[in-house]
């Protein structure tokens, strides 16, 4: 990838409502140029959707998220990507990853509650026939998502110094 | 009672501005570009290497020069990116470069001695040549060339009585540098005058757009310059007070005595984390320096475009992590600019004037501080000067 589209998904990355006028100043490019390469960046799908980061444990709504591990069995023509599919379709599921070692799909999923994941699994995905099993890992806690972490450090600093 | 205080403390200045520091202290929503020292935090690692040498007890005191594989591993970094060649044994580990700059002056100034200090500069350095019996002529630098020492200005200022010059490249407030032409033009009239180079070089690794030249590199330099290094700004390491300063031997020798003396050594765990920077620094090539350093110019072109779009003219810094520009064509001074700005949308600049006489018309502004800060502060500078000049600001 070139330099440009490195410091720019950079900045975006850090903080997506960064305007092209904005990066152009900060990577001394023109505007004209940040604009071409994002829309570049997009047109490929490198971008794939602006976001927010959210720690849904500071929000007030209780919900249930879980990483299954799911085994399948491949399918002749289409491998992986077909059972995959049916997985991923679900609403259900927040994120799902091909893995390597010991199953094969990392599968994120998110409910209400206990209730509604444990019926997800058990009703929905066990019940697809390429799937041979599942093992549901709820998550309890969230310490960096997405490259931050969720407590941030203080700004300790002296508010102003020149003796430094 | 008499008075205990003796004639050079009693004579020093206090800091001019310390009213203005209290009023920011207390407005806790302003947001400071005040601040002279990283935003980032010591990297996790670096941290860690301190804790785990308290951990299996190393808690002692180091030689007094600091510790063999810290001095080993700064020679080959000062030469690695520097191409600055002081051997391990004439290089003493000091409680930041602040340590250093006392112990120079102190080990070089006999009474009434000149050292030839650049104005607009560091805070510290006049006094701690008053403190050393020494006397502080201001060398005024400008805006037009970049803030940079020149051989005539060098000229103007030299008297029998000079005997070295402090040379702060990268410049704290200006953000001036220094290139390797630059310090090659003024060679001549230090060896002309026979002349001490004492380097500051804290702001080194935050040299943008080109490498950082050390004048101790420059042919038959190293033997008249005392270069001054740290790990305050280049790892985020203020905190942990630990810098270093590299003499020629008979110099080296004068130092060491009065570090020894005063000081024993630098604090062991800072050691400790000291020698993890480097040696991490080593298996990267200092990417942990160069991504922070890659952030700082994101904020320094942002700073520099904002001012010179909106009427203070701006020098493009190429140091440090300050942006200085002019409130001339406002019609204020840096002083009344920065009291204006921080009752009228709170935020705190530094006036010029605190590093000397030739900052009156300038702010320091430093960048060490999240790009949503900046974002907020220049909006907040734009409306103050719109005001300003529709006369309708205090």
């Amino acid at each position: 990838m070139k330099k440009l589209e490195t410091d720019i998904l950079g900045i975006l990355q850090e903080d997506c409502r960064y305007t092209p006028a904005k990066i152009a100043v900060m990577l001394d490019k023109s505007e004209a140029e940040v604009s071409a390469a994002i829309a570049a960046l997009e047109a490929r799908g490198v971008i794939v959707k602006y976001t927010a980061i959210v720690n849904d444990e500071r929000l007030s709504d209780d919900i249930v998220q879980a990483l299954i591990e799911v085994k399948v069995s491949p399918q002749k023509t289409s491998g992986f990507d077909a059972i995959a599919e049916e997985v991923y379709r679900f609403d259900e599921v927040k994120s799902c990853y091909l893995m390597s070692g010991g199953y094969d799909l990392a599968v994120f999923i998110e409910g209400k509650n206990l209730r509604e994941v444990a019926r997800f699994v058990s009703e929905r995905l066990s019940t697809l026939d390429e799937v041979q099993s599942t093992a549901t890992h709820f998550i309890l806690k969230k310490y960096k998502i997405e490259g931050t972490i969720t407590d941030t450090e203080d700004d300790n600093r002296i508010r102003i110094s020149v003796h430094a | 009672m008499r008075s205990f205080v003796n004639q050079r403390a009693a004579e020093l200045k206090p800091s001019g501005i310390r009213k203005f520091f209290d009023i920011v202290s207390e407005m806790k929503d302003a947001i400071s570009l005040g601040v002279g020292e990283p935003d980032f935090i010591t990297p996790w690692h670096i941290r860690n290497a301190a804790v785990k040498s308290i951990q299996r007890g190393y808690t002692q005191y180091t030689g007094n020069r600091g510790l063999p594989v810290l001095r080993e591993l700064i020679s080959r970094y000062l030469f690695e990116r520097f191409a600055a060649e002081y051997p391990a044994e004439h290089i003493i580990v000091t409680v930041g470069a602040s340590e250093a700059i006392d112990l120079v002056m102190r080990a070089v100034c006999d009474a009434g001695d000149e050292i030839l200090v650049p104005d607009p500069g560091y805070v510290s350095y006049s006094p701690c040549v008053r403190l050393a019996g020494g006397v502080p002529v201001h060398v005024p630098c400008v805006q037009d060339n970049g803030f940079i020492l020149t051989p005539q200005q060098l000229e103007r200022c030299i008297t029998p009585r000079t005997k070295a010059l402090l040379l702060p490249y990268p410049n704290n407030p200006t953000g001036g540098i220094m290139t390797r032409e630059q310090l090659e033009a003024i060679v001549p009239v230090i060896e002309k005058h026979d002349l001490l180079v004492i380097s500051d070089e804290i702001y080194a690794e935050l040299t943008y757009g080109g490498r950082h030249v050390s004048i101790a590199a420059l042919p038959g330099m190293k033997e008249r310059t005392v270069l001054i290094n740290g790990f305050s700004k280049a790892f985020a390491m203020t905190g942990w007070r630990i810098g270093f300063v590299c003499a020629p031997p008979e110099l080296d020798a004068a130092l060491f005595k009065i570090h020894q003396y005063a000081i024993m050594c630098a604090p062991g765990a800072s050691q400790y984390a000291a020698i993890e920077g480097l040696k991490d620094g080593f298996t990267d090539n200092f990417s942990v320096v160069e991504s922070m350093r890659e952030e700082y110019d994101k904020r320094r072109r942002f700073m520099t475009r904002f001012f010179n779009e909106n009427g203070l003219p701006c020098f493009e810094p190429r140091g440090a992590f300050y942006v200085y520009p002019s409130t001339a064509s406002l019609g204020v001074t840096g002083e009344e600019f920065a009291n204006g700005l921080l009752r009228a949308e709170k935020v705190a600049v530094v006036p010029g004037d605190a590093f000397g006489d030739a900052g009156k018309f300038h702010v320091r502004c430093s960048y060490a501080t999240s790009m949503a800060n900046l974002d907020t502060a220049t909006g907040r500078i734009a409306d103050y000067v719109k005001k300003l000049r529709a006369g309708k600001a205090e």
